[in-house]
Parts: structure tokens; sequence; C-alpha cells
């Protein structure tokens, strides 16, 4: 049966249609291609978080060997909701590509950008479906290489040194995980995750296991841009090309959430990590300061791609903050504000996209009077905007719910005043761009209507359209955010 | 409760008539005829409800569950029920003013204009008729979003600074304390839905029940209780009909109204009573009305004064709510339709006056009255009502809610409103005195010269109003009356 071996295929496909993207002779073709497999994967994540949903966690034996000895492929609920957000943020970008990198990219490089994309959306499906903590490693390390070349192809030429600073932080996260892993394997005697929490109770007071734990945390506060490991983000998102921003904004730091979610819950256990080891209250002030840096350093930027970045670091910062509080919840609002703000900003940096398209610049002396010329997109872009602020009916509002609700049961009463204040810094950011695009005249006097083509318009519709539509109807969203938050309290496995 | 499917209706025809404007927005004459229609049909959906809400029938609809426990559900109660049929029935006079008003300018965007004064009267249905707290907060938002392009509407700088306050203060106290608060509630009472007799008493603490109240109070900003009252004034640089249906009507009343609603049905009358944190909330809400109406007796812009005087007649309401008596609260709840009526008007007429002689300052106005008979004429009329004199509706509400003092032997209150009264006197009184009592300071161009007939028609329907009010307060009392002893 096919379905039985859809967690193996979940990550084969797209690895080997990575190489094949290489030897396609043109763009166009590899782009096809490209877009084929991402809503491919995107139906079997789909068809994986069914079933998880129904029936429980899956564990996949590679092969047929058994673990801890084989590779082991383990889906559960948590991991089928990240699969789902990380290929379908893939699958709605992918058509974007092509207007977008052939105006940015040489011909024959074009196969190229989808070989490395291919294989970043490799990377994060192995971390998302693996069972084994070293296989987690080897898939964080394919993702953020493959991430680096994306990042690199950027038009300007700062993009270069944005990949090289992401990519040297970028290694040391890997590397600060790689230490934690092999700490943990000296101690246990194995990688597999299931065995390793199964170990790890009976070593809570040995020296090494709690180097490995913040070893780890740190490795995975450099991966979701935790202040202060936050430094490869704002350039890295500024200088990329506009839809790869929009792909690793939706994805790449969900990953690393994941990560830390996998080893705080998975791995060392709830009790180890709040109880024994004091997680809680460092990831509290961490994210705090993180929400606050970013929302601030948002409000300063002159280029909205910068200041997309930087409210990213703060929307990753409640992410975290979430989870730091720990009850059901947090998480909840932690896990539901995975899928949201992939939604939201996978259309805001669509939106950029778009105007970079057009008017091939993205700051906000060049955005004025854009209500008028490019109706669609700016409405797209309000759209998701008023999700960042956290509006009723608007996606942010739900996780913002959840969020101050965890806040308010737990008596952390800075924590509400934080999220609070945090969501009046992104209505001054959103409202500066809302007020040049509609209450100003164009720059030179430009009022000829023109949308981006669209490849670009048709995806950053329905991310637009996904902000409001889940703000609304939150079945599916919260419901399987509970569930998951549920099994991850519950203990792993 | 009987479910009944034009409970929705009501809150969606305004935003279907929102699109419909879109869609025929280069068409004048459609798109005004689209307004005026869906005008008339909401005022008739909300008057075929009227008589079963009167019998004591709470009617409502289900939209659906949208968090685990939290519906959007729609619920039409007495309180309501006159927010709804005051909005609804001035919609659509001031449609007719806009129609007026906005032509003879020769305005650029009508349409995006009209589109956003309906969608604003949604939410305000929205508002009036939520079955919920959690629905309540999403229409009341809403509000704050649709309101703001009609503020912004000019697209100046000063508009857009006057803009950026409004949003800024209205979304900040609502998301800093209103949500807050609401969240809270949810946790601790495990409920959102509006029960007669509320839903905390017995399950919080008594400081917490003081700082939920004192959170609810400044957290609805649409109250404008000071220090959070700066995005009225500000929201002055809109257009003259959004200042008057929005800014003396529909916004602000639905900050009052969510307010009352908050008391008699979240915390209770009798639970009220005892919070600690209402005493000095009181002089807060007193403070605000004498203060307000010092600051509108030295403002010489005229929609600014009535701006002040509305922040100052508002915390009547918020008084008349927090005095946690039967009477207090039935002279908040007329005053909410008494009010409308009186400020209504005379942002109508500030607006004509300025249409027809590009006059915005008082001291300008000198003889304005031989030019414009009928609109400071009006004005003279909602000027008495406001203050509270026969024969206009402003006597009733502001007969209760002096009552209302003296049945809690509130002393210092009573004397605020008294205060107050004459404060009314001193900053309206003079100017319909001196337009027509006064020769005009230029060259009498001799004759008439008045607004816009549709808009003079407009003011002068309201200021009958306010003359109607006092003979027939009946269904007014009754549906306040319903409130306290159901």
């Amino acid at each position: 049966m096919i379905s039985a071996h859809l967690p193996a295929l979940q990550i084969i496909v797209p690895l080997i249609s990575a190489p094949l993207c290489a030897i396609l002779p043109s763009g166009r073709i590899a782009w096809l291609f490209a877009t084929m497999v991402s809503w491919l994967a995107l139906a079997m994540a789909a068809m994986l978080l069914i079933e998880v949903t129904a029936n429980g966690p899956i564990d996949y034996e590679m092969g047929g060997w058994a673990a801890p000895w084989g590779i082991a492929l383990y889906v559960d609920r948590l991991g089928a909701l990240v699969l789902v957000i990380v290929t379908g943020i893939g699958a709605l970008v992918s058509p974007a590509f092509y207007h977008s990198i052939s105006r940015e990219l040489r011909p024959d490089r074009q196969p190229l950008f989808y070989t490395a994309y291919l294989l970043a959306l490799t990377g994060m499906l192995g971390i998302a479906i693996t069972g084994d903590a070293f296989n987690l490693y080897v898939f964080l390390e394919i993702a953020s290489l493959a991430s680096y070349t994306l990042v690199a192809l950027g038009s300007d030429r700062r993009a270069l040194t944005a990949a090289f600073q992401y990519l040297i932080l970028g290694t040391i996260g890997a590397t600060f995980i790689l230490i934690g892993i092999g700490l943990l394997y000296m101690m246990t005697g194995t990688l597999n995750m299931a065995d390793l929490a199964s170990r790890l109770p009976a070593l809570w007071d040995s020296r090494p296991v709690r180097a490995a734990f913040a070893f780890i945390i740190v490795g995975a506060g450099l991966k979701f841009a935790l202040f202060p490991l936050h430094w490869w983000l704002p350039n890295a998102y500024t200088y990329a090309p506009s839809v790869v921003s929009a792909f690793l904004a939706g994805t790449a730091t969900k990953i690393g959430v994941l990560i830390l979610l996998r080893f705080v819950y998975g791995v060392f256990g709830v009790t180890f990590s709040f109880a024994v080891m004091p997680l809680g209250e460092i990831l509290t002030v961490l994210a705090l300061i993180t929400i606050l840096f970013g929302s601030l350093a948002a409000i300063f930027q002159d280029d909205l791609k910068r200041m997309l970045a930087y409210s990213s670091v703060a929307q990753v910062g409640y992410i975290t903050l979430g989870i730091a509080i720990g009850n059901l919840n947090g998480l909840l609002a932690g896990l539901v504000h995975l899928f949201n703000h992939a939604a939201m900003k996978g259309a805001l940096f669509l939106a950029l996209a778009a105007i970079f398209y057009r008017i091939g610049a993205v700051d906000m002396a060049s955005i004025r009077g854009l209500g008028r010329r490019m109706p669609y997109t700016m409405a797209a872009f309000v759209l998701a905007g008023a999700s960042l602020v956290g509006l009723p009916l608007t996606v942010g509002f739900i996780s913002k719910w959840y969020l101050i609700l965890a806040a308010v049961e737990t008596g952390q009463w800075t924590v509400v005043a934080v999220v609070v204040f945090s969501s009046l810094l992104a209505l001054i950011y959103i409202l500066k761009v809302i007020e040049a695009a509609y209450f100003q005249p164009s720059p030179d006097g430009v009022v000829e209507r023109g949308e981006a083509p669209l490849t670009i318009l048709a995806p950053l519709g329905l991310l637009a359209f996904a902000c409001l539509y889940f703000g609304i109807d939150t079945g599916l969203t919260v419901g399987v955010a509970k569930i998951a938050a549920l099994g991850l309290l519950g203990g792993y496995l | 409760m009987s479910p009944t499917p034009l409970v929705i209706l009501a809150v969606v025809t305004p935003a279907v008539a929102a699109s419909l404007i879109w869609v025929f927005r280069d068409w004048a004459n459609t798109r005004d005829a689209i307004s005026l229609t869906f005008g008339v049909a909401l005022l008739s959906m909300v008057l075929t409800l009227y008589p079963q809400v009167a019998d004591g029938l709470r009617l409502s609809s289900n939209f659906g569950e949208m968090l685990p426990g939290l519906e959007i559900a729609f619920v039409v109660e007495p309180l309501g029920m006159l927010f709804a049929l005051v909005s609804s029935s001035l919609w659509i006079v001031t449609t007719v003013y806009s129609i007026g008003y906005m032509r003879y300018q020769k305005d650029a965007h009508q349409g995006r204009f009209f589109m956003f004064f309906a969608l604003s009267i949604s939410a305000a249905i929205g508002i009036a008729f939520a079955g919920n707290l959690f629905t309540l907060f999403i229409a009341y938002e809403a509000l704050t979003l649709a309101t703001y392009p009609l503020v912004a509407h000019y697209g100046t700088d000063a508009a857009r600074r006057g803009a950026r306050v409004y949003l800024g203060l209205l979304l900040s106290t609502s998301i800093g304390f209103l949500l807050v608060a609401i969240i809270a509630t949810w946790s601790l009472a495990g409920t959102l839905e509006f029960i007669p007799g509320g839903i905390l008493a017995g399950k919080v603490e008594p400081w917490a029940a003081s700082l939920l109240l004192v959170l609810y109070v400044f957290g609805i900003g649409k109250a404008a209780v000071m220090p959070f009252h700066r995005w009225l004034p500000s929201a002055m640089v809109a257009p003259a009909p959004v200042s008057a249906l929005l800014h003396a009507v529909a916004v602000v009343k639905a900050g009052v109204f969510t307010l009352l609603k908050v008391m008699v049905y979240v915390f209770g009358i009798d639970f009220l009573a005892d919070i600690g944190a209402r005493e000095w909330l009181m002089y807060v809400a007193g403070a605000t009305v004498l203060l307000a109406s010092l600051v509108a007796l030295r403002e010489d812009n005229l929609k600014a004064r009535l701006a002040y005087s509305t922040i100052s007649q508002l915390s009547y309401i918020v008084l008349g709510a927090l005095l946690a008596s039967s009477l207090g609260i039935i002279g908040g709840t007329m005053h909410i339709a008494t009010h409308a009526f009186g400020k209504i008007t005379l942002f109508f007429c500030a607006g004509a006056i300025y249409a027809a002689s590009g006059e915005i300052d008082i001291s300008r106005m000198r003889g304005i009255g031989r030019r414009m008979p009928f609109t400071m004429a009006a004005f003279f009329m909602a000027s008495l009502s406001i203050i509270g004199l026969p024969p206009f509706g402003g006597l009733w509400s502001k007969w209760y809610l002096a009552l209302g003092t003296l049945d809690t032997d509130q002393y210092v209150l009573l004397a605020v409103l008294l205060i107050s009264t004459l404060l009314n006197i001193a900053y309206l009184i003079p100017i319909p005195l001196r337009a027509f009592f006064c020769p005009p300071e230029d060259v009498p161009e001799g004759g008439m010269r008045e607004a816009p007939a549709l808009s003079v028609i407009a003011l002068s329907v309201t200021a009958l109003g306010c003359f109607v009010l006092f003979l027939f307060p009946g269904p007014l009392y009754r549906l306040a009356a319903m409130l306290v002893a159901p």
C-alpha cells in the first residue's frame, strides 16, 4: 500500500526531485516541476494530518529496520501540523517564483534555484518527521545550506554578505545542536528520540545532560531568531529575493521552534525542562525582549522588507512566549500562531514581491498612492497587516486571545502588558504603510493601474483570504493545535 | 429566547448596502438611492422587531462558534433595541443630509465615503444586537476600523494626524484594557453571555472586581471618559455628516451603550453597588462632565466646542451607569436617545453653517441667523434639549439622572449635574443668541443664504425629533425600565 509509506515519500519525493530540477533545461520547466512537487507534498502532508488526527501518531521504520537501530520516522500531530504549514506555504509560494525569479536571476541559474528550494523543503520536512536526533541534525543542515543559497541569490549585492552572516550564525547554531546531541549520545548510547526520552530521567542530575540541554536550546534559539541571537534574520530576509523571504518567513523560523518543542517536550520532558531547569523563566524573559525589540525596530524601518523582517522577529517571540508560559492555552497559542504567522507573513512578503515586481522598490516613499495603482495587492497587505496587529476576525486575534488568556490564567500581568503594547507597535508600522498607500499621492504622479501577474496575485489572495477565514472559522486550526498541545503535555510518544 | 433570522439580517443589511455602493460608486444617483433604500429597509426591520422586544421577548440569531465556547451570536434586548432604533432612524436622516452636503462640496471620494458609512452602521447594529461580550468586542473594533477612513477622508496632513490619534487611542484602550478585561472575565466567569443580574457575582475577589471595573470603564474608550477622550476632538477633522452621525451618535453611543451593557449584564447592578472602585470612578466621570464643559466654554471652533460638549454629556451616561441604581440606569439609557437627537442636530447645523458660509469659528457667526434662520432655529431648539429644558426630550433623561443621584444620596454628583447644566447654557445659548440678535460684522449681503435644501430638511427633522421625544418619551422609558425590572 502506497499510503502506508507516506511518511517516507514525504521526504523522498522532494529529495529526488531536487537534483532532477538541476538537469532540467529551462527555468520555466523547472518551475512547473517544482510547483507540482510542492503541491504533491502538500497533498501528502494533508493526508498525514488527517490520518494522524484520526488514528494517532505513526511510527515508520525505514526499510523495515526496527528502531533504535534502523532509521525511524515519527509523525505525531505536531509534526503533521508543521508538515502542513511548510508544504502549504511552499505550495502557495511556488507559483509566485516564476515571474519573480525570472526577473531577478540569470536564465542558466534558474533551475538551480528550484533545486535549492526543493532541498530546503526536503530538509524542513525531514526535521518535522524524523524520530532520530542525529537525522534531525542532518536534515537541519540540508535545510540551512539550501536556505543560505536561496538568500544569496538576491539581486542586491548585499545579499551575499547577508547570506554569509546567515551561514556563519546558522552553522554555529547547528553546531551547538550537534554538540548537544553528541553529549546526549555519550550519556545514553542512543540517538532515537523515544529511547532518549525514556533513558534521560535517570540522568537528570548529570552535568553533560544539562550542558546538552543548554547547547540545544541555544542552538534552536539561533535558528528561530530569539533575542539576542536574531542578528542574521533582518539582513537575510531583506536582501533575499522577495519570494524567498515569503517562503522562509513562513517556514524557516517555524522549524527552529519545532526543534525546540521536539527536545523540550519530546526528549527532555516537561518536568526536566520547566521544573529541574529554569527554561520557562529564561524563555519568558527572552521572548518578551524579542517581542519588544522586534516591534520597536520595525517601526523605524524605511524598507518594508526590513520592517517585516523585524516584525517576524517579534512574531516568533509570541510563539516562544506561548511555549514559555507552558500551560495548555499558552502552548495552544504558540502552535496556532505557527500556522497563523506563516499565513500572514507569507501574504505580506508576497505582497512586497508583487510591489517589487511592479515598481522595483519597496520603501515608504515609493509605495505612496499604491492603494489606487495596485488595489488588490494593497487590500491583501491591509488584511494581513490587520492580522499582524491582532484585530478581531483575523488570525492574529485568535493567537493573541489564547496568549493573553494563558498569561491571565498564570497571573503574569507583565506578559499581558507586553503583548498588548507590542500589538500597538504593530499598529504603528502597519498604519504607516496604509497612510502612505491610501492617503498620499503617488510620488511621480503615476495613477495607472497595474497589478502583478496572476502567478503572484493568486497565491497572495489565497493567503490573505486564509488570514481572514481562519480568523472566523477556527475549528480546524485551533482544533489541530489543541490536540497537538494536549499530545505534547501528555508526554512524548 | 426565540430565534429569528431577521436579527442577523438587520446586522448584515448595511454591509450589503456597502458592497453595492462600492459596485455603483461612480453612478452618483444609483449609489445614493442604495444608501436610502437600505436605510429604510434597516429601519423597518428594527421596527418589526420592536413590538416583540417591548413585550419582553428576547430575539436571537446565531452565527456559529468561532472559538470553543465562544459564539458569534446576536440577541435583541431592550437596551440594544433602543440603540438600534436611534442609529437606524438617524442613519436615514444623515444620509439625506450627506447627499446634500457631499454633492454641494463636490467631494471626489463619495463612493468610499458612503461605503464606509454603511459599514459603520453595520458595525453599530452589530454592537446593539451583540448576544455576548465576545461578539460585542468584535463589532466594537469593526466600528473603529470602519470609521477610520471616514476620519482620514480629506487626506490632508491634519486629517491624517487626527485619524492617527483617533485610531491609536481607540485601539490602544480597547486592546490594552477592554480585551484584557474580557479575557479575564472569560477566565474567571467561564462565560461571556449577557445575563440579567450579571455573570461575575460570587466568582471574583473584591480587588479583582475593582480592577475589572477600572479596565472596563477606561477600556471602553468610545465612552470618552477623561483622560482617554482626546480621540473625539481629533475626529472632528472628518466631514460634517461623519461628526454628526458617528461622533455624536453611533460611535460615542456605542461606547456608553457597551458600558451600560457591561454594568447591567456582566457585573449586575447589585454586585456593581458593592465594588470599591465604583465610588471614585463616579467622581472621575463627574470630573469629566465638568472639565469637558469648561474646555467647551473656551473653544472658539464650533465643532471642537460641540465635541467637548459630547464628552461631557457622555459622562452623564457613564455616571448613570455607575450609580448602580435603577433610576440612574433609566436616566443613562434615555440619555442615549435624547442626547443623540440634540447633538446630531447641532453637528448638522455646524456643517450647514460651514457649507453655506465657510465659517467654523463661533466668534465669526454673529448675525448669521438672519441669513440662516432655519438652521439657527434648529440649533436653538437642540441647545435647549441638550441643556435639559422643556419642551424638549433632554429634560426627561436629565430628570431621571438627577433622581438617581438623589436616590443614592450622591449630593456631590447632583451638584455636578446642576453646575454642568449652567455650563451648558453658558457655552451653547450665546451661539444662537448672537446669531439672531447681534448685527453681522461685515456688510450683510441681504436675503437668505441657507445650506443645501436636503441638509436643512434633515436638521429640521432631527430638531423636531427633540420636541417629539418630549411629548412621547413613553417607549423610551419602557425600554429603559425593562432593563432594571425585567
